[in-house]
């Protein structure tokens, strides 16, 4: 069904660490990966799925690591893909960072959460939170011999221990949107969608039961409250603590939250927006000699919101030299290493606009190979301010012992994937 | 202090070391061994030496050093089976320990030592640890069902262990019931035939009634359990789709592409009438694009569905284009993959954005993703129409570039448009020519020397264009040189008067001096042609081309049906079957889509369609026109396939002259010199290489001699009913006429005279041609031999069942009845091929509904003899294709009456006395469609 077996292998394919779950195909088929996937990439044909005779390679790279998943049958590609991700993130939140010296220097925890996450190729517990209750860095603490099995790895609510206490009970929301935006070179918006996300930091005690309210177009139709302003979300996504059929009856949002920092939900929207940045470019290059780049940044969003930390990058030549930049606002910066220009601006307020000039030489003999046309990227992030409109309406808590909890509530826009084309 | 310090220990002596440490009275020296060891392991050292000592290590109160224990076991039990059986008592112990964590570790542990004299103690531990009050345990017990199934498959339905698997289905715990799910429906697959995963109506209910409450990976577990479900009707697919759709709200995009194809796969069961087939079709759209804000890996898993869907239900994301438009920084996998459903989602709404995009990127740098964006524009043109002009001037401009490869990719797609809208747009020729220079690549050279030739005579030095060509022939790719060949004969037929020299001189280059057959064949083919009847040859070589059509690079239906079986899979990634790919004949099972099927409250029409015949209106895809038409006329541009080595034979260049009179006309001047008979390969009607077989029709009209397979005769009026005359039959197809043929004994004790017969009237008329002549009186034990001629204008009657004849003899003594049924072929006419062209529309054109499929087993053929068995008795092989290591044939018939009958018939290769033969019959009158089948078995069995 699934995975036969999983390896972590260093830069150069050389394993450090593996597991055998099914014993099905020899571990040493793991040598032909490299080869393979060196062998693919040359020929233009790599793509995450491998074969090596009968055996394939399932396969992501995670810094300087490649998490390798091999099976003979006809797995479910998705499944191992998000399993080798989960288990990327586990890893991360118990070493901090994933690379080849923390699997190194815990390499008997790396054991014992790879057994725990997986039996026989079917994902088991994979909720680090929970994870961390009973599988802890300081084996000397096992020794007592008292360690159990937290009933929360079984429970229908795997995700929240039973007994957490806070003297204040708070909860954080964080409703954060991302524009992903692509323009032509010509000025035409391809395409532009808003992804959001809702995040939760919970202090709350017990066992609270949670509901958000959003102005849900859906909901709002539902109750008959159309008149009001509300958001038609596209597709939404929820963390697996949200009842889904719940929601899919009524749109009623709610939940058992786990403890601390987690993504509650996402949901796209693909309403067309303005760009709140937009940015008008001239590159001229003059073969042998110079580039000339004028960039002009509008922000076309309200006067009162600012744009914090706007980072413009745009693309030069490799072989580019001696810079000279004139900006009418913050500072501008040449990256040789990515071959672009950054210009800053701290705080852009809407309605502004700026502009940047920038000149380049170009050495007398040109490169042979041809250079691709990146596109120019914005990072931005405004707060107080959301472009779908979203609002949370109300975040009911209850819980048996009925204490008074606080939500606090935060929203924020920033740019996701957010590109110009350049011509 | 970190662990790495394990890692350090390289000193002489180490395992002798490592040995007194494991031995060592202090427990935290032996924890610091067994890691010592453990690292060892980790790094490839072989530390099997040790065995004993770190089994001595296992019972210990320390879980981390147990842990390290089990996980060495792992490793080396199998290669130390004697000694492993030391660790049983400890594991057996372990299963009782009063702490859940060791138990369910014991257990598990115990799972992934496959020694087969260990799994015999596993049994009792098991059974207890199946029934553990802690889920914890229990669902760790139920994936080591699964695994002790693996290795001893007897053993684990001897002790009973399937049913307690099956009975953790209705655990009160979620997990316990995913993993049962989950190890049964591992089970399941290796074992197809063992009905493991009984589902009915109520276990699918409490499946998802789990649904809602297990892991995210436990809800994966059982929704592709439920996609191996069957709903009864179409009531049950709604409600199981109304519960599964919540699923598409999950964040984790495995749970979401599980729920897609249980959704997919359901819906083939709903009426497209049903407001919620719409409501389904409308949800599936969003978490489909959403997708593709995931992880790149998972984003090309979803990529790659997606063109499944896309093909299957179009409707789903026909709005979405947008959304795949191509990134600066995708993968270059992903890239690719979004290129290719752009494609087949462009239409005339659209297509202006989508050629401003691939105008975009066929300017890109990365050269692979180039050629493929205009490919693309390419393919645009040819799907939709009103785009051609609009992407020939696209083409065009990129030709204006100048970029080597761009100029080339565009060539060879202008080529096929060119072969889509004939005379349209040879005005842009002239700069083709331009650039003929620049063309080092074999497909690009190859398609502009077949435009040359196609379009010879409007290019003025269209011989001197080919000539250039023709200096350095022999270093020319296969393609290029046959190509070449063409387009000159072309070229000579066109102009003849001034090209005669040109085609002498490629004639012999391409028999003389070349040592590849096909090139060779086609040479003499085309010398002999030219020789012997140049109308003829004009006829054959300037046939009109079939159109080239749009759906070239559709998936099979049947293959896309059983694909959609496999969203989120590897086969799904793979376009391919699980069975081209899995190893061994354990675990192929073919899906396939379940029919549609209205529950009998339903006040819709009870029409149930064949089993795994989709209705719907995905598209019809007949083969590639590319595999079909690789012929001697139009295009060699995919790889040729070289035939068997022939001996080369000498041929004597003007010996003989056996040039006739028709040449003359076409050239009157010097003799054309054809090569003489005994250089043309003896055996023309075997086929040679992939040229041959197509421009003599090598298979219509041979065997039509042999006629069609004839039943043994077989008693049809037993002597007891008809007062001792007893008369057995059987019919005869031969040459274009049907007959009876009779064998009349007399079994009475006097003289019978005065026969006659006639027939009911008949489903197709069938009615005897002349009267039954029985010269002579017939003896007490005396047995005529008679063939009745019978025809098919009589009066028609549709009978019960079709194929029914009613008969009635009459003699001196009485009039006797019977009935007998006559098999089909005999009713299927020599002419019954039918032109490729012909073949796709009506195929496209015969609604799904009249698809029947069937399966023929045990029939140990290969494609050519199927085919040639098929053809003597008048059922005509058309096309011929493989795919995915498959023989399809497309194949055709006619009945007397006019009726055409269409097939698909897939030959899966492998074990010989397994083969089993798929036949899709279409046709508009599908009551005949059982019959037919049943013709072909039995013409195929004998």
């Amino acid at each position: 069904m699934s995975a036969s077996a999983v390896f972590i292998l260093d830069v150069k394919g050389k394993p450090l660490i593996s597991r055998n779950y099914k014993g099905d195909v020899p571990m040493s088929e793991i040598d032909h990966f490299m080869p393979l996937l060196v062998q693919r990439e040359e020929e233009g044909a790599l793509a995450p799925l491998l074969s090596y005779g009968k055996v394939h390679f399932l396969w992501i790279k995670h810094s300087n690591l490649y998490l390798v998943a091999t099976t003979l049958k006809n797995a479910n590609a998705s499944l191992v893909y998000s399993f080798l991700y989960k288990t990327v993130e586990v890893f991360c939140e118990y070493f901090k960072e994933l690379e080849e010296e923390s699997i190194r220097d815990n390499f008997v925890i790396v054991y014992e959460l790879l057994d725990e996450l997986m039996d026989f190729g079917f994902p088991q517990t994979t909720d680090s939170k929970i994870l961390q209750e009973y599988i802890t860095q300081q084996g000397n603490k096992l020794e007592t011999g008292k360690s159990r099995v937290p009933p929360t790895v079984t429970n229908a609510v795997s995700w929240r221990s039973e007994g957490i206490k806070y003297k204040k009970n708070e909860v954080f929301i964080d409703v954060i949107e991302s524009v992903n935006l692509l323009v032509n070179a010509n000025g035409s918006v391809l395409l532009s969608e808003i992804v959001g996300t809702i995040k939760l930091k919970v202090f709350l005690s017990g066992m609270p039961e949670l509901r958000l309210g959003l102005n849900d177009r859906v909901l709002f139709e539902l109750t008959g409250r159309s008149k009001n302003k509300s958001v038609e979300l596209e597709d939404v996504k929820f963390h697996q603590c949200v009842r889904l059929s719940r929601f899919d009856n009524d749109r009623t949002i709610s939940f058992i939250p786990p403890d601390g920092d987690f993504e509650l939900m996402s949901y796209r929207l693909s309403t067309q927006v303005k760009p709140l940045i937009w940015i008008e470019s001239v590159i001229e290059k003059f073969s042998h000699s110079r580039v000339e780049i004028m960039v002009k940044a509008k922000g076309q969003f309200k006067k009162q919101s600012v744009a914090n930390g706007v980072e413009i990058s745009v693309p030069v030549p490799s072989d580019a030299d001696s810079p000279r930049f004139k900006t009418s606002v913050g500072s501008a910066k040449y990256m040789p290493e990515k071959n672009v220009v950054i210009w800053s601006i701290k705080s852009f307020p809407g309605g502004k606009e700026y502009l940047m000039r920038a000149h380049f030489g170009l050495p007398s003999v040109e490169k042979e190979e041809e250079e691709g046309r990146p596109p120019i990227g914005v990072k931005f992030e405004i707060p107080y301010f959301t472009v779908s409109g979203i609002q949370v309406r109300y975040m009911k808590i209850i819980e048996k012992s009925g204490y008074q909890a606080l939500p606090w509530v935060r929203y924020i826009t920033q740019s996701g994937d957010y590109q110009l084309r350049t011509s | 202090m970190t662990d790495s310090k394990y890692f350090t220990t390289t000193k002489k002596g180490e395992i002798f070391e490592l040995k007194a440490e494991l031995n060592s009275d202090k427990k935290e020296k032996k924890k610091e061994a067994v890691k010592k060891v453990i690292a060892s392991m980790t790094v490839g050292k072989d530390v099997s030496a040790l065995f004993p000592d770190v089994v001595n290590c296992m019972q210990t109160d320390n879980l981390e050093l147990k842990k390290l224990v089990y996980l060495y076991l792992m490793n080396y039990a199998k290669s130390q089976p004697d000694m492993a059986i030391m660790a049983v008592n400890t594991f057996v112990k372990d299963c009782e320990d009063p702490n859940p964590l060791i138990r369910a570790l014991a257990v598990r542990t115990m799972g992934c030592i496959r020694v087969d004299k260990i799994t015999e103690y596993l049994c009792e531990p098991l059974r207890k640890c199946l029934k553990d009050e802690d889920p914890y345990v229990r669902k760790t017990a139920a994936v080591c069902v699964a695994k002790l199934h693996d290795i001893n498959a007897q053993l684990v339905e001897d002790q009973g262990f399937l049913d307690t698997l099956k009975d953790l289905i209705s655990d009160s715990n979620p997990m316990v019931v995913a993993n049962a799910v989950a190890a049964l429906s591992e089970i399941a697959e290796s074992h197809p035939s063992s009905n493991l995963l009984d589902l009915n109506p109520q276990s699918i209910n409490k499946l998802l009634t789990a649904l809602n409450e297990c892991t995210e990976w436990g809800q994966i577990f059982i929704l592709d359990c439920l996609a191996n479900y069957t709903p009864k009707d179409d009531r049950e697919a709604q409600s199981i789709c109304e519960r599964v759709t919540p699923r598409l709200s999950h964040a984790n995009s495995a749970v979401v592409l599980s729920a897609v194809k249980v959704l997919m796969k359901f819906m083939e069961m709903l009426s497209k009438d049903l407001d919620y087939y719409g409501t389904l079709l409308k949800k599936l759209a969003p978490p489909l694009v959403t997708l593709l804000s995931a992880e790149p890996e998972l984003q090309y898993v979803a990529l790659r569905n997606i063109n499944l869907i896309v093909q299957k239900r179009p409707e789903i994301l026909k709005h979405e284009m947008k959304v795949f438009f191509v990134k600066y920084n995708d993968p270059i996998y992903v890239k690719l993959e979004k290129l290719d459903i752009m494609i087949r989602l462009a239409s005339q709404a659209n297509i202006a954005q989508v050629l401003a995009e691939l105008k975009e990127y066929a300017t890109e740098v990365d050269v692979d993703f180039v050629r493929k964006a205009v490919r693309a524009i390419g393919r645009c043109a040819i799907k939709v129409e009103q785009s051609a002009e609009r992407c020939v001037s696209t083409l065009l401009d990129l030709i204006q570039t100048k970029v080597n490869y761009v100029v080339q990719e565009a060539i060879v797609v202008i080529k096929d448009i060119f072969r889509k809208y004939p005379n349209k747009y040879e005005s842009v020729i002239a700069t083709l020519c331009e650039n003929l220079d620049s063309l080092d690549e074999p497909e690009a050279r190859a398609a502009m020397i077949w435009i040359v030739g196609e379009y010879a005579e409007r290019i003025d030095n269209a011989d001197e264009l080919l000539e250039s060509f023709l200096e350095g022939f022999h270093d020319e790719s296969t393609q290029v040189q046959l190509q070449l060949l063409t387009a000159i004969v072309k070229l000579f037929l066109k102009k003849p008067t001034e090209t005669q020299e040109l085609v002498q001189q490629v004639l012999s280059l391409a028999t003389q001096d070349s040592d590849n057959p096909d090139l060779r064949d086609r040479g003499y083919i085309y010398w002999r042609l030219l020789s012997t009847d140049p109308v003829a040859a004009k006829e054959v070589v300037l046939a009109e081309k079939p159109l080239i059509s749009e759906e070239t690079d559709l998936i099979e239906p049947t293959l896309l049906d059983e694909l959609i079986c496999y969203i989120g899979t590897l086969a799904s990634v793979y376009h391919k079957p699980p069975s081209a790919f899995v190893e061994g004949g354990r675990g192929v099972v073919h899906k396939s889509l379940p029919p549609r099927t209205a529950s009998s409250e339903s006040t819709e029409s009870p029409e149930t369609a064949p089993a795994g015949a989709p209705p719907g209106e995905q598209p019809d895809v007949i083969p590639t026109q590319g595999d079909l038409l690789g012929d001697l006329l139009n295009l060699d541009l995919g790889p040729p396939v070289s035939g068997p080595p022939l001996a080369t034979t000498s041929v004597q260049m003007g010996a003989v002259d056996l040039l006739g009179g028709g040449l003359d006309s076409l050239i009157g001047g010097p003799n054309f010199v054809a090569p003489p008979a005994a250089a043309v390969p003896a055996s023309l009607g075997a086929p040679i290489g992939s040229g041959l077989s197509d421009l003599f029709d090598l298979t219509s009209g041979v065997g039509t001699l042999s006629g069609s397979y004839v039943a043994p005769k077989a008693v049809w009026l037993p002597a007891m009913k008809a007062k001792g005359l007893e008369i057995s039959g059987t019919f005869t197809r031969q040459v274009g006429s049907i007959s009876m043929d009779l064998q009349l004994t007399n079994k009475a004790l006097q003289v019978m005279t005065d026969f006659a017969i006639q027939f009911n009237r008949n489903s197709f008329g069938l009615a005897p041609a002349a009267p039954l002549q029985v010269h002579a009186p017939l003896s007490p034990n005396q047995t005529v031999e008679i063939s009745l001629p019978l025809n098919t204008v009589g009066s028609v009657m549709k009978m019960e069942p079709l194929n029914n004849l009613q008969v009635a003899v009459k003699n001196n003594i009485d009039v006797f009845y019977f009935s007998t049924l006559y098999p089909l072929h005999i009713l299927f006419v020599e002419d019954g091929k039918m032109d490729r062209q012909m073949f796709l529309a009506t195929w496209k054109d015969i609604p799904n509904e009249n698809e029947a499929q069937f399966q023929i087993r045990d029939c140990p053929l290969n494609a050519e003899a199927v085919s040639s068995k098929l053809q003597s008795s008048n059922i005509f092989t058309i096309a011929k294709r493989n795919v995915e290591g498959q023989d399809m044939l497309y194949q055709s018939l006619k009945l007397t009456n006019g009726i055409w009958v269409l097939a698909e018939l897939r030959i899966q290769p492998g074990n010989p006395s397994f083969t089993v033969l798929q036949l899709s019959l279409k046709c508009r009158a599908p009551e005949v469609s059982q019959h037919v089948y049943q013709a072909y078995e039995t013409i195929l069995k004998n």
